[in-house]
């Protein structure tokens, strides 16, 4: 985002980026030993062009995290081995033992306890086995109302727990790091930014994402409404049902059996962009693990879900 | 969400080219619990369309089970955030919400309007260009009005609109509105704020917010949002000369050092010179990198990383500033400080500030008056509780750059931290420098610390007893310094009954008080040991703050902290002095251990239990763990 001609003030996306950037850069600064988030989605792959950004030339200090459940589309896999080999970042894959040990799959076990065993137990215990004490989180405060009211600099308890309650006030650009024994810091530096502005981001920047959010003839079967892509021979399928190939694409990214496509033939970004801007429904509502309940995320949150 | 504009539909390309150069804005609202805040915010997300469909339906829904508009849409349960919140009726702490129009992007700071409240305003206010503040037409302008025009100015925010909401209500009387007005330009002028824009608003029926409406024609200035489009950003910071606080260095390899941070003020091109406080070094910029583009030029509000001629030594907290235009660096400022914990501000304990990068021990003076900030009278104040604001004197160990705040934001903004439970406990504006600070200098001498050291035979240090009234401290401190006398260790006892009879007769028992006195006792048994002596000092020094302040003080190693440990039960037993039965008996007030803390050390070099010790073993024991412990070595 550099300043095209003299220009007196900047665009809304430089002064997002240039805010992203003095809080990845304030973590690198104060923490004793920061980590990325990974997930591989769109707003995963913003955080890595900015890391990329506020270092350079160093490379980010920090290593890539991600909290992998074994149920994340192919694509996904491949796209991150893909980043983390060509923008030098150390790579470092945590899946629950207890979860690969009991199988825990969203099929036999339900959305609720798949995601609480491999992603909230999962991501506990890799912070712990690392010690890491600032975890980077793409999470942003338009997404979701609890979200709307979390810091940047967001503390959790040795356990993990968010309380809501007892947030530090953040002021100016002054951010205070300074953790109790055993508390670590999820920090969320494109809190600011709407779902446009990171699609515009990624338009201008063209940075690389995974090929499931432009629209592609897939293989998908309707399940209560939602189309569930079938990604590989693990999904059962019901009796009768057999995968219609649809031209459909994903506006958010997650375990398969979890994330609903749309049918859609938007096959570039700005296609996308349009789709979005002229669509009704808002980008969670492909997730499933947020209809599990009233006011889940908070629930989530406070038992250390991201 | 769809925008209205057709170019989505149309041409997708050109609107996006359009939107790449949108400018953002941040705003603040302000009102009270009814002035229809939650309301107005709700409007501006529906009018811009910034709500879906999902999201449409949930809130209907909403409405019909909780809403408080007889099932109509009720916009304030969109910003309800939390569960918590719904089910007690509240809303606790700042928010942020997004929408944008075809010009801008905005970002709403919304905070509540009941207790926390000036915590939670100031918090908003501190990023905010732009603040809205609301009136409900019926009510005029309140006590809390005033106190949201104060705390807007005190912040700095230069753009501020006043709201006239729920005029529907009032039959949209100009007269109401008048006067409304009328009172507000006339309190405006008391603070000098120096403009304002008025409009009368019905924020539930969404006339003059987006649209007029229904607003009759009276009134002629802008809607709520045509307002917020056309305000000023990031006001005149690019003009200014250059600042960047130093965040990063960055140094991949021998061949490249460069200091990386967000652009306070001005612009950078490579060749300008700069000067590097407080360090006052002068060096030129080579180039400028924004991401990893090596660029011609930087503005403010961008993140850049620069390298400079030559080899200098910079490091974070710094601050890089235009050479002809320097900033100030001094120790010692006046600033306005807004208490933002539960615990008070006390008077000489010493915080952790944090100014742009920087973060150096600090210590605070007695407020030199509190501003009730709704009627905005000075009162004298011995220190600051939770939402109180007030003018006072701070001191940091170490020189710091600075700006006033009136100039800057990002050099004259500054929270403090507790020490102890890392928490933002306050925030401050800085005034100016004392101008004392800038013109005493530390006097370097030339017979220190080691050459006393070696005369006497032994470094000076000092054992810090510390333990409840009637613990034994004393009566163990004595027996110590016998056993060191007679060892000839050359000693001096700071007793805490005998220190009050003398250098601090003036101090009471109050928390403030007690901070000063160890503060004091702290300073004097340094000097001692700075020459040569080992200080034994026996106060019941009920703080850890205090006591991790005397320890900070001397070198690493020459603070030994004894804990006198004695059960509140068995001192209050033995109390030698009676002063336990008076502190009872209610004849005593801010007793430790009665109705006053003792905050116990959680690892002090030397435990005594009392009840298990007698005095003699105890000063037997202090005394050998020093001879064992401690390199009595120069």
């Amino acid at each position: 985002m550099t300043a095209t001609g003299h220009q007196a003030s900047l665009t809304h996306l430089q002064r997002l980026e240039a805010e992203a950037i003095h809080i990845l850069r304030e973590v690198a600064a104060e923490a004793d030993k920061p980590v990325m988030l990974y997930s591989v989605g769109k707003d995963s792959a913003v955080m890595l062009h900015l890391a990329v950004k506020a270092f350079w030339p160093s490379r980010p200090p920090f290593p890539l995290l991600h909290v992998d459940t074994t149920w994340k589309f192919r694509a996904m896999y491949e796209m991150r081995e893909r980043m983390a080999r060509e923008l030098g970042f150390d790579l470092i894959v945590h899946r629950n033992p207890d979860a690969l040990e009991k199988g825990i799959n969203p099929f036999d076990h339900g959305s609720a306890l798949h995601t609480d065993i491999w992603k909230t137990e999962g991501l506990k215990q890799a912070l712990d086995l690392h010690g890491f004490d600032a975890a980077f989180g793409g999470a942003r405060r338009d997404e979701e109302k609890s979200r709307a009211k979390e810091r940047i600099f967001s503390f959790r308890s040795a356990q993990h727990r968010w309380d809501p309650k007892n947030q530090r006030p953040e002021l100016w650009r002054i951010y205070n790091t300074r953790k109790n024994p055993g508390e670590s810091i999820r920090v969320f530096p494109i809190s600011n930014w709407t779902e446009l502005d990171v699609w515009q981001y990624i338009h201008l920047e063209n940075i690389p994402i995974v090929p499931l959010y432009f629209s592609d003839v897939r293989p998908v079967v309707d399940r209560d409404g939602t189309l569930i892509m079938v990604d590989d021979d693990r999904m059962p399928l019901r009796p009768g049902e057999t995968p219609m190939m649809k031209s459909v694409r994903f506006r958010t990214l997650g375990c398969y059996p979890l994330t609903g496509a749309v049918e859609s033939t938007a096959a570039t970004l700005p296609d996308i962009i349009q789709e979005m801007l002229l669509t009704t429904t808002s980008e969670r509502q492909g997730r499933m693990i947020d209809h599990d309940q009233a006011a889940s995320m908070e629930k989530k949150k406070q038992e250390g879900y991201f | 969400m769809a925008h209205q504009s057709d170019l989505i539909a149309t041409d997708i390309e050109a609107y996006l080219k359009a939107h790449e150069t949108k400018s953002l804005l941040r705003f603040l609202t302000c009102g009270s619990v009814d002035d229809g805040k939650s309301t107005l915010i709700g409007r501006l997300l529906y009018d811009s369309k910034m709500i879906f469909e999902d999201q449409l339906a949930a809130l209907e829904s909403d409405s019909r089970r909780v809403g408080t508009q007889g099932g109509e849409i009720d916009f304030a349960l969109l910003v309800d955030g939390l569960a918590a919140e719904r089910e007690q009726g509240i809303t606790i702490d700042v928010a942020y919400r997004f929408f944008s129009t075809d010009r801008r992007k905005f970002i709403v700071a919304d905070t509540p309007g009941h207790e926390q409240y000036t915590r939670n305003m100031v918090t908003g206010a501190s990023t905010a260009d732009a603040a809205v503040i609301l009136i409900d037409a019926r009510r005029g302008v309140l006590t809390q009005t005033r106190r949201h025009a104060y705390l807007v100015h005190l912040l700095g925010i230069r753009h501020v609109m006043l709201a006239v909401n729920k005029m529907d209500l009032v039959d949209w009387s100009q007269a109401v509105f008048d006067d409304i007005t009328a009172e507000f330009t006339s309190f405006a002028g008391k603070i000098g704020l120096p403009a304002f824009t008025a409009i009368p608003m019905s924020a539930l029926r969404g006339d003059n917010v987006a649209e007029r409406g229904s607003a009759p024609d009276w009134h002629e200035g802008p809607t709520l949002l045509s307002w917020l489009e056309a305000a000023p950003v990031g006001d005149d910071a690019v003009a200014r000369p250059f600042r960047m606080p130093v965040q990063w260095v960055n140094r991949p390899n021998l061949d490249f050092r460069g200091f990386s941070g967000l652009v306070a003020a001005g612009s950078v091109r490579p060749g300008d010179p700069l000067r590097v406080s407080p360090s006052g070094r002068e060096s030129r910029v080579r180039q400028v990198f924004v991401g990893t583009e090596d660029v011609p030029e930087a503005l403010a509000g961008q993140s850049v990383t620069l390298t400079l001629e030559g080899e200098i030594d910079i490091s974070r907290g710094d601050v890089l500033a235009a050479s002809d235009a320097p900033v100030s660096v001094a120790d010692q400022f006046e600033a306005t400080v807004v208490w933002m914990d539960e615990a008070p501000m006390l008077p000489g304990r010493p915080y952790l500030l944090k100014l742009g990068t920087r973060t150096v021990a600090a210590s605070i003076t007695e407020p030199k008056h509190r501003v009730n900030v709704n009627t905005l009278e000075h009162l004298a104040a011995k220190r600051l509780d939770l939402n109180e604001i007030g003018v006072c004197n701070i001191s940091t160990e170490m020189p710091v750059a600075f700006e006033p705040y009136a100039e800057s934001r990002d050099l004259g903004g500054f929270i403090l931290i507790d020490r102890m439970s890392n928490r933002t406990v306050g925030a401050g504006m800085i005034h100016f420098a004392l101008r004392r600070s800038q013109n005493v200098h530390w006097q370097a001498l030339d017979v220190d610390r080691a050459a006393r050291a070696t005369l006497k035979g032994h470094r000076g240090r000092v054992i810090w007893f510390t333990g409840l009234s009637g613990s034994g401290k004393s009566t163990i401190a004595n027996m110590v310094e016998k056993k060191l006398h007679a060892m000839g260790r050359h000693t001096y006892l700071l007793d805490g009954d005998n220190v009050r009879h003398g250098l601090n007769r003036d101090l009471g028992f109050t928390d403030e008080d007690r901070v000063e006195n160890i503060r004091r006792v702290a300073e004097v048994a340094k000097l001692m040991a700075d020459a040569g002596l080992i200080v034994l000092v026996s106060f019941i020094s009920p703080f850890r703050a205090e006591r991790a302040l005397a320890r900070s003080l001397m070198p690493e190693g020459d603070f030994v902290e004894v804990f006198v440990d004695t059960p509140l039960a068995v001192a209050e037993a033995r109390d030698v002095k009676g002063l336990y039965a008076k502190a009872r008996a209610g004849e005593l007030k801010n007793f430790t251990g009665i109705d006053s803390p003792y905050e116990a050390p959680e690892t002090p070099e030397i435990r005594i239990d009392t009840t298990a010790l007698s005095p003699e073993a105890a000063a037997e024991h202090v005394t050998a763990w020093m001879e064992g412990e401690l390199d009595y070595t120069i």
